[in-house]
């Protein structure tokens, strides 16, 4: 059938005459490209928008404020005396995310090499159903949890570290109650960004080339060998681009930690002991309080956490996109 | 060790002086006796940091004891794997025993969260909890769980993330499309820009609509309202999943369309998205799925309520999450009872779309079509089918020429 259509256009068409090739686009598709790029830019307004407004909104406390808005700490906005500013917030939300980090990181990273090395091939689809699962868990159900069933099975662990490690600054208790505090805020913040670093590093774990990894295991490298000198190399961009992705989300969680904490505007940096704030679970908090100027200063709060996520997020979705597209990782 | 695994290659260069001839190395093999050599260092380990732990230092603490115990039998298990068989098996073991730890403490923890509620929910649950609001809720006086329940954050919760999917989905899609499909100039900042804003807190989107919408009375608190905050938080989650699913589209389909001199939207049309069509959908689902849980870009924007409020465009309304956050804080048993119901029934909100994003996402991208395909990939074939695929693969294009 294809010869006898061939043959035909042979037999009618000249051998010579030039066709015309059109390569400009129909106005269909001009259409069609301008709806959809406007949809892709708009993307980039929305996140221009976001940080101008709250920039914007959050002005009057700047004004009331001034530069100490970056030096104190409180939410004391109503009165002629107003005392608030986002250090104790700023400094209790990398706390936790450290912490979280500490605690999410060794965990995500080998659930990760469980998936892509260790798990047999036919349960992978449903194991990595499972901890996409965990991602859609609500923080809301999280922090429950966090605060009804986990705390009072780690007082316990709070107090012993507290009693034998106390030599250690930041395991040192001076005011007794270790309830509510932003090291087990950190470690409920800690499981819930263990999904977040694990879908990342687990696709870059498994995108290592096979003929490198087949090249080790012939060499005579065991499971383990292979791993730290094939898929760890290979997937280190990656890894540091999930990590800090999990940072962002860490500085950012909002109602876990505002269920778990105690709110108290010390800096201190004994983590173990009862109170702190972030800056998220402060917005969370006090929302419909403190007057018009409150609320200038929860916006302003705002503006701050979006800046920090946004360039700790910006850098670590360069570094991601990067490695996954498989530049940087040519060895 | 590695000379030592290196040997069988480089015979000159191997070291002379080895007792064990260098067999073949299979750290994978793992027999009933491996299994109970595990199991022994299991059971030595947990009586030595009994000893160690309440007997000599007079510890106390389960999360303690914990810790002790599993560094002490990983010390244990390479000691005596090394003593038995070798020091690379030795390591090589340990690390799995610790890659396997990793992964079953995430799974139980999942595990444990969802039993956690489930079985602090279930006991209480009653036809009421669907039917009822919070309005014959009284703050001081004789309460009845009975009279209480959740209906208007049911209401709530559908509705907004409704809206969100209707705005999100379009704009979404478009995105994605415009990233794999269209290009040009701009697309790698626009994916970057993306997978940083599924990163931005989501309290930050709540916050952003009440600065743009609600402080200068554009819109008043409002179930719309938050689903426009959803939106801003479902924009980046479904396009980044749905770019995903159309990287995998063949792009021999779109060639094909092109070259019948489809245009470029028709070829998206009629072409891509159908092919991608269970991926778009499950990417869509999970959205919305993460959408649902989400409690504080509702803070600032449905405001929250204790009654019925059917209407999304007016009035403060409640919703799920939101629900169990107000009632977990209060002080009042009933509430608490009721906010331990309300995580119960959002958990299975999100799982139910968890499980059909799955079983949709399951049929996958143009199943019938890749397998009709697998015959003619030369890599996936069988010996036999070798011998055909050339014959049937070439037999069109030799007979075209004339």
């Amino acid at each position: 059938m294809h010869v006898a259509a061939d043959d035909a256009l042979v037999g009618v068409r000249p051998p010579v005459t030039p066709i015309t090739v059109r390569t400009d686009r129909r106005t269909d598709d001009k259409i069609f490209r301008a709806v959809v790029r406007a949809a892709g830019f708009g993307s980039l307004v929305l996140l221009f928008f976001i940080g101008l407004f709250l920039l914007l909104r959050g002005l009057p406390a700047l004004h009331v404020m001034g530069w100490r808005f970056f030096t104190r700490s409180g939410y004391q906005t109503l009165g002629s005396h107003p005392t608030f500013g986002v250090l104790a917030s700023l400094y209790g939300s990398v706390v936790v995310a450290v912490v979280a980090l500490t605690v999410g990181v060794p965990i995500a990273l080998t659930t990760s090499l469980f998936l892509s090395e260790y798990a047999p091939i036919w349960s992978r689809r449903t194991l990595i159903a499972l901890v996409d699962l965990a991602a859609a868990v609500p923080s809301v159900v999280y922090g429950l949890w966090g605060f009804f069933e986990l705390q009072p099975n780690l007082v316990g662990f709070s107090t012993w570290l507290s009693q034998h490690l106390s030599f250690i600054p930041i395991f040192k208790v001076v005011s007794p109650p270790v309830t509510s505090s932003l090291f087990i805020a950190g470690i409920v913040v800690g499981i819930m960004i263990v999904p977040i670093i694990t879908s990342i590093t687990r696709e870059v774990f498994s995108l290592a080339p096979p003929g490198e990894r087949e090249g080790a295991l012939a060499l005579g490298a065991s499971r383990s060998q292979m791993i730290r000198s094939v898929v760890l190399p290979f997937g280190r961009g990656g890894m540091i681009g999930a990590i800090m992705l999990g940072l962002g989300r860490a500085l950012g969680e909002t109602i876990a930690v505002a269920i778990i904490l105690g709110e108290t505007f010390a800096i201190s940096p004994h983590i173990l002991q009862h109170g702190g704030t972030t800056i998220a679970s402060l917005i969370a908090i006090h929302f419909p309080s403190g007057g018009p100027r409150g609320i200038a200063d929860l916006l302003l709060c705002g503006f701050v956490l979006f800046v920090l996520t946004m360039v700790i997020n910006l850098v670590a979705s360069a570094v991601v996109n990067r490695s996954r597209s498989g530049a940087g990782v040519e060895l | 060790m590695s000379t030592t695994t290196l040997a069988p290659v480089a015979p000159p260069e191997r070291p002379p002086s080895r007792r064990r001839p260098p067999s073949p190395v299979r750290p994978h093999d793992f027999g009933v006796a491996d299994m109970g050599l595990f199991l022994m260092c299991v059971a030595s380990s947990l009586a030595l940091a009994w000893v160690i732990f309440y007997q000599l230092t007079l510890l106390s603490g389960a999360f303690g004891f914990l810790i002790v115990w599993y560094a002490l039998l990983l010390t244990l298990y390479w000691i005596a794997t090394s003593q038995v068989v070798d020091r690379m098996t030795a390591t090589d073991r340990v690390v799995s025993v610790v890659v396997v730890t990793g992964a079953a403490v995430i799974l139980g923890l999942l595990l444990y969260v969802i039993v956690w509620v489930s079985a602090k929910a279930i006991p209480h649950i009653d036809l009421h909890l669907f039917t009822r609001d919070q309005k014959y809720f009284v703050l001081v006086g004789h309460n009845v769980l009975s009279t209480v329940g959740v209906a208007h954050a049911i209401v709530g919760t559908l509705e907004q993330v409704g809206f969100a999917a209707l705005l999100g989905v379009p704009v979404a899609v478009a995105t994605a499309v415009f990233l794999n499909e269209v290009g040009g100039r701009g697309t790698r900042l626009i994916r970057t820009v993306i997978t940083a804003m599924s990163g931005t807190p989501s309290v930050i989107a709540g916050v952003f609509i009440y600065s743009i919408l609600i402080i200068n009375h554009v819109l008043g608190y409002s179930g719309f309202a938050a689903a426009l905050a959803l939106f801003v938080l479902l924009l980046p989650l479904v396009t980044r999943t749905t770019e995903e699913v159309l990287r995998v589209v063949p792009s021999g389909l779109r060639e094909a369309s092109l070259a019948l001199g489809a245009s470029e939207w028709r070829t998206v049309w009629s072409v891509v998205l159908p092919t991608a069509r269970s991926g778009v959908v499950t990417a869509v689902l999970l959205g919305v799925a993460r959408a649902a849980g989400e409690t504080a870009p509702l803070l600032f924007t449905a405001f929250g309520s204790q009654v019925m409020n059917p209407n999304v465009f007016s009035h403060p309304q409640s919703a799920l999450p939101l629900q169990v956050w107000t009632n977990a804080r209060s002080a009042d048993p009933i509430l608490i009872t009721l906010a331990f119901e309300a995580a119960f029934v959002l958990l299975v909100l999100v799982l139910i779309l968890f499980v059909a994003a799955r079983v949709l996402g399951r049929t996958r991208t143009g199943s019938r079509r890749s397998r009709r395909w697998r015959r003619h990939d030369p890599s996936i074939l069988g010996p036999f089918d070798l011998q055909l695929a050339p014959v049937s693969s070439d037999a069109p294009t030799e007979g075209g020429q004339p």
